[in-house]
């Protein structure tokens, strides 16, 4: 065990796990952050996807001793009133059907965003391939990230 | 207008008018209610509530909470099922808060979720607790003014008498109204007076989903509570032999590592049982990475169980030996299920045969939130809190195994991350339980995906061989269907081409399994719909007719002149939503150019046909446009149900042509997502558009409907831009080459 002290949705925090543990894990059992999910443990359905520093990763293979003072957003941090473009337009377009993807499809598409504000249809598929939904709302979520880049 | 005796569940009305007799003040839990996002801004809370009946409590400001009986698998349930309630009550939508109920036997009838059945068996009782709840409210205002019911109206939940100018909001006569006797009869809205009904509301989750609160079951936190997993045989046909967890049991944050007998030999399994593997290691420990690590460094012995009783296969199945079995029996005669005429002379005197075998393998539901429970069990009750799709049958198992009474067991239902049928099947409940039963305290069970995807209840593996005799006109003479599965046959022998054909067999066979097998989303209907939707285009190519004319030409003679009397479909709602499809698709006048397929199903009380426009980029197909045409009845939230029709035919898409599991001597090939294809955003279709039949028919099923057809449309497309039909899935095992 290790004592790590992250930055985690502006707010400094400190943990005391094994420096193994994978961020997604951190954020869900020690910091009651339960809006990252776990969907395969291998970054391959995008279920836990975070930022660091900005940028979106998987916070599965994240493992806490390599963050360091980098800043961590999840779901719960992207806006104070879950008023973020990407979010609102998740409700404008009502895309979730079970929802449990979703909050790694808003982190995804987020980040996404902020690198390429108005993408194009084949850049949206391209930057979301790697998060599965398997209820099938690709089609409500392409439509809501071009709402977004809009605003 | 109608008007319908109150006959639904009167425990319902009678437990809460006792409880509602003295006006009490009555517990409102905020953590499981969700609202309109309207609701959420401007919704101020009640001081009190007054429980109406069983479905409702209104707030002395007007403020209404309806429960939402049935578990939530993303079929929008929670959303569409208060709308009905709160249409028949008459309320603004704004103004209503929506509850999880928990499983509750006393006011709730059928929460399950499963069939497509949510609103089409529920929509009576729904509307009976909405309008006698009205009733009540105006009967309250009735004797309060002094003037007789049948001159007071209702809007938006306020009460008007029109005559004295009187008027009052619900909440004002809620108190009285609770105390009023339930009327014998009440009036239900005539269809074209609907003001919530089809109309699209928004997902009543939707801000909480979007904001990561907390919802599913994996998401459930109890002071005190421990995490468990469980270590499950490696291969089907297995059972535990013995572990060693001396070393695991002194790993960092492990409390203990035991086994389980989920079911003793002498119970006899539920429906909603399903397992192959009834004895398992649990770890438990302090968190979910602690447990995950204890699971890794565990070392256990398995052994293969004896195979006396499973003559057809060995005990160690591959999929190969699937393969060849089922090949050998299609080759055969199978149990003869209907005949119509004479099939065999049909054959013996076709001018053509067409004859195709089409097979399918098993599939992982992969809910993208793996199976986990909540369960605190002591000495004298249990506490489950999670994702399951059949609460009431599971709380009998869970008192079977446990020993407790049905009344000391309280389930609780959370969102679940999907369902596809896959939670109809709840023996992780009772794991759960026995764990936290052992360990004295609550427990919460996590499976990783590689344990969700190896320990499935599969989608059974299938094959049909289908044959058609057309004689020298090309009619249709004789139609012949031999369909079997591991270990289900997928058979619908009263369905459609049934009733069309004077010649008409269908057949069936089995071989049993020891691979757990269950339903997945339209179970045999998955399969059916794109063996049979793809058959039948090769048939209309066959006798020179388009494919929908001929589908046409069939429904008209199944509803002029039935052959047989058991037949499962009603013929002018199928022709309706193919010409439907043929108008919305521009079929007649915009097909040239493109590569497109036609298909139709009916499953599961509605109607639903597709065409799929597929262009190819090098050897690639690229799906271009989806069109859907339904007839589920009314429609209850029209944006809901087209973004599920929508999500249908991309799952429908995805899983024939990507999705399979394989077994090697007993063990899945597939773990985890890197290995099991699931169909992803580049590779779902690039526009859907759905079109939904006007009617004023009772809504019938929506969620599984729209998954099977679109397989056939899409493998009939795939033959247009490939030039090569498409028999086995996943199709994406073919090469794609034109």
């Amino acid at each position: 065990m290790a004592v790590f002290n992250l930055k985690v949705n502006k707010k400094n925090v400190q943990v005391d796990v094994d420096p193994s543990t994978p961020m997604l894990w951190v954020l869900r059992d020690h910091l009651d952050l339960v809006g990252t999910k776990y969907g395969c443990g291998i970054a391959q359905c995008g279920a836990c996807t975070i930022h660091l520093d900005g940028f979106a990763v998987r916070s599965c293979i994240t493992f806490v001793d390599s963050v360091g003072d980098k800043e961590i957003t999840t779901i719960e941090g992207l806006s104070e009133n879950g008023d973020h473009p990407v979010q609102e337009a998740w409700m404008e377009h009502d895309v979730p059907q079970c929802g449990y993807c979703q909050a790694g499809q808003i982190m995804n598409a987020a980040a996404f965003l902020k690198s390429n504000p108005h993408p194009g249809d084949e850049e949206i598929e391209t930057a979301m391939n790697g998060n599965i939904c398997r209820c099938g709302t690709y089609t409500r979520i392409k439509a809501a990230i071009k709402t977004a880049a809009n605003s | 207008m109608t008007i319908v005796k109150t006959k639904i569940d009167r425990r319902s009305f009678f437990k809460s008018s006792v409880l509602a007799g003295g006006g009490m003040l009555l517990g409102f839990n905020w953590l499981a209610s969700a609202c309109s996002a309207e609701a959420s801004k401007t919704l101020t809370m009640p001081d009190e509530w007054f429980e109406i009946n069983g479905f409702l409590k209104i707030g002395e400001n007007g403020v209404v909470t309806i429960m939402s009986p049935n578990p939530e698998i993303g079929q929008n349930v929670k959303t569409s099922m208060p709308m009905i309630v709160a249409e028949e009550l008459d309320v603004d939508w704004a103004k209503v808060i929506v509850e999880q109920a928990h499983l509750n036997t006393d006011i709730f009838t059928r929460q399950l979720a499963g069939g497509s059945q949510s609103i089409r068996q529920s929509w009576p009782g729904l509307r009976m607790a909405g309008a006698t709840a009205r009733m009540m409210l105006i009967t309250a205002a009735a004797q309060k003014w002094n003037v007789p019911v049948e001159e007071i109206t209702t809007d938006a939940g306020v009460i008007h008498h029109k005559n004295s100018g009187k008027k009052a909001g619900y909440g004002e006569v809620a108190s009285a109204a609770a105390k009023i006797p339930v009327p014998e009869e009440v009036k239900l809205k005539d269809v074209k007076d609907f003001k919530i009904i089809g109309t699209s509301r928004k997902n009543v989750d939707g801000h909480k989903i979007v904001t990561g609160q907390p919802l599913f079951g994996l998401d459930y936190k109890k002071e005190g509570m421990l995490v468990a997993m469980i270590v499950h045989p490696p291969a089907f046909g297995m059972k535990l032999k013995s572990f060693d967890a001396t070393e695991v049991k002194s790993m960092p944050g492990i409390k203990d590592v035991f086994s389980i007998k989920t079911y003793n030999d002498d119970y006899k399994l539920q429906w909603t049982d399903g397992t192959s593997f009834t004895e398992l290691v649990a770890i438990v420990g302090n968190t979910t990475w602690e447990v995950m690590n204890a699971k890794l460094m565990l070392n256990v012995e398995w052994e293969a169980i004896p195979t006396a009783e499973k003559s057809d296969l060995s005990g160690l199945e591959s999929t190969s030996e699937h393969n060849a079995k089922m090949a050998e029996m299609g080759n055969k005669p199978g149990t003869e299920v209907r005949k119509d005429g004479n099939p065999e002379d049909a054959f013996k005197n076709a001018a053509k045969v067409v004859e195709r075998i089409y097979t399918a393998p098993h599939q992982a539901h992969n809910t993208m939130e793996p199976m986990n429970f909540f369960a605190d069990v002591t000495d004298t009750n249990a506490v489950l809190f999670g994702p399951i799709q059949t609460p009431e049958v599971m709380e009998k198992t869970l008192s079977a195994r446990l020993g407790l009474p049905l009344e000391n067991i309280d389930i609780q239902m959370s969102r679940m991350g999907g369902g596809f049928g896959r939670r109809l099947y709840g023996h992780f409940m009772v794991e759960a339980a026995l764990i936290s039963q052992k360990m004295k305290a609550p427990v919460k069970l996590i499976y990783s995906r590689e344990d969700d995807m190896t320990y499935g209840i599969y989608r059974p593996a299938y094959h049909a061989l289908y044959r058609a005799a057309l004689d020298e006109n090309n009619n249709l003479t004789g139609f012949h269907v031999r369909m079997g599965g591991i270990p289900d046959s997928p058979l619908h022998a009263n369905r459609f081409p049934a009733g069309a054909v004077d010649n008409y067999l269908a057949e069936r066979w089995t071989i049993n399994s020891n691979i757990s097998v269950g339903a997945f989303r339209a179970p045999g209907s998955n399969f059916n719909a794109v063996a049979e939707q793809s058959f039948l285009d090769e048939v209309a190519e066959a006798a020179g007719k388009d494919p929908i004319q001929f589908r046409l030409d069939l429904l008209k003679r199944a509803k002029e002149n039935p052959v047989g009397e058991r037949n499962d479909y009603d013929a002018d709602r199928y022709a309706g939503v193919l010409e439907m499809i043929r108008e919305k698709s521009g079929w007649e006048t915009g097909s040239a150019g493109k590569n497109r397929g036609v298909a139709a199903y009916f499953c599961h009380n509605s109607y639903v046909a597709n065409v799929v426009d597929i262009a190819l980029d090098g050897d690639t197909p690229v799906i271009e446009k989806v069109y859907a045409a339904i007839d589920c009845g009314i429609v209850v939230n029209p944006d809901a149900a087209v973004n599920m029709t929508e999500g249908s035919i991309v799952d429908g898409i995805g899983h024939a042509m990507y999705s399979a599991i394989t077994f090697n001597n007993g063990q899945p090939q597939q773990e985890n997502f890197d290995t099991y294809r699931l169909i992803r955003h580049a590779e779902s279709p690039k526009s859907i558009e759905v079109h939904f039949v006007e009617n004023e028919i009772d809504p019938t099923g929506l969620g599984e409907p729209p998954y099977p057809p679109v397989m056939g449309a899409l493998a009939n497309a795939l033959y247009k831009a490939t030039g090569k039909r498409y028999y086995h899935q996943p199709f994406v095992n073919n090469t794609f080459d034109v």
